[in-house]
């Protein structure tokens, strides 16, 4: 048990890391780190207060400790994943609408510029 | 460029993706069958010449500048054509499968029947069309599933052969899906209280190339 919390420990500081170097880089946008950023603190705080985990899985009843912190972890990524989904399905739905635009527009440009020739 | 002249005026699109080596055979029977009526053909940022080809053949091509699919593709069509002004859109598939002779039948179904939306059917009727196992079952597939939906049966749920009058082409200027355009568009109507009809068409084999989708949904349109 221990030797999965350290493990989950070394993976929560990685991520946090690597989400704090992105952003500085500008590979993320700050709004979008938001979000991993704290579901690395979450696993942080989950993997180092022990007793938090514990009170989680008496409640929650799930039979097993580390299981408890699989499922915490796994849904915190799926709800991520989630949002990251809508956030795309939004930028494509703007892209085509933008991409439709410039044609459009180019089609009456063209028309202008021909009907002055 | 073209527009609208006359209150009842159409407009047949063809959206193209790679049609090289049919597109102007589509044009030129489109022309054939209807003189006068302006062809639009949307390029969907074909790495081929088919722009270059539609031209030629007499087209007013809208090329995009990236690649939408068929949806995206379609929708910039019935965008540029309620803004300048056209009563009735027919799109016909750059490919060559459909018959620009079925055009005229398309369009009087229209303007008759006072329905948003008229499918050219290959199975409305039975006129000896035969597509293969896959395609067939899944063609069964959505009509199955699109009628409690729409509440009436939908004999071609993915025919492309499409003809809207001014009040679709209102809407799907707004809203119109990118993915699995034919079915989901029939859903949008729906929820509009719009009316479709089917005519029978019978659709001709591919002229040049194969479908540029590989997906399950495209084996069956």
């Amino acid at each position: 048990m221990d030797r999965l919390l350290n493990v989950t420990t070394v993976l929560s500081i990685l991520l946090l890391v690597m989400v704090l170097f992105s952003v500085r880089r500008a590979h993320i946008r700050v709004e979008y780190s938001v979000s991993w950023l704290a579901t690395a603190l979450a696993m942080l705080i989950l993997s180092r207060c022990r007793p938090i985990l514990e009170f989680i899985t008496r409640v929650s009843g799930v039979p097993d400790t580390p299981l408890t912190l699989f499922l915490l972890s796994g849904g915190l990524f799926l709800i991520m994943f989630f949002r990251f989904s809508i956030i795309i399905s939004h930028l494509r739905d703007d892209n085509v609408a933008l991409a439709q635009r410039v044609a459009i527009l180019e089609y009456h440009l063209n028309s202008l510029e021909q009907h002055e020739e | 460029m073209i527009r609208a002249e006359k209150p009842d005026s159409l407009l047949v699109i063809v959206p193209a993706y790679n049609e090289v080596g049919a597109i102007a055979d589509v044009v030129r029977s489109v022309n054939r069958e209807m003189p006068g009526i302006p062809v639009l053909v949307i390029d969907d940022c074909s790495a081929d010449d088919t722009l270059l080809a539609a031209r030629q053949a007499g087209a007013e091509v809208l090329p995009l500048p990236h690649h939408l699919g068929l949806g995206g593709c379609v929708q910039a069509g019935y965008k540029l054509a309620f803004s300048l002004g056209f009563q009735y859109v027919i799109r016909v598939d750059g490919d060559g499968q459909h018959n620009a002779a079925d055009i005229p039948r398309i369009l009087e179904r229209l303007k008759s029947s006072g329905c948003e939306m008229v499918i050219g059917s290959r199975f409305v009727e039975s006129n000896g069309q035969k597509t293969s196992t896959v395609r067939s079952l899944g063609i069964r597939f959505f009509r199955l599933v699109l009628r409690p939906i729409l509440g009436q049966t939908v004999y071609d749920p993915t025919s492309g052969f499409v003809g809207v009058n001014r009040n679709a082409l209102a809407v799907f200027s707004r809203s119109f899906p990118l993915e699995y355009p034919e079915i989901e568009a029939l859903v949008v109507l729906q929820r509009r209280r719009f009316r479709f009809e089917e005519v029978p068409v019978k659709m001709l084999p591919r002229l040049t190339g194969r479908s540029s989708c590989c997906t399950c949904y495209w084996a069956f349109s």
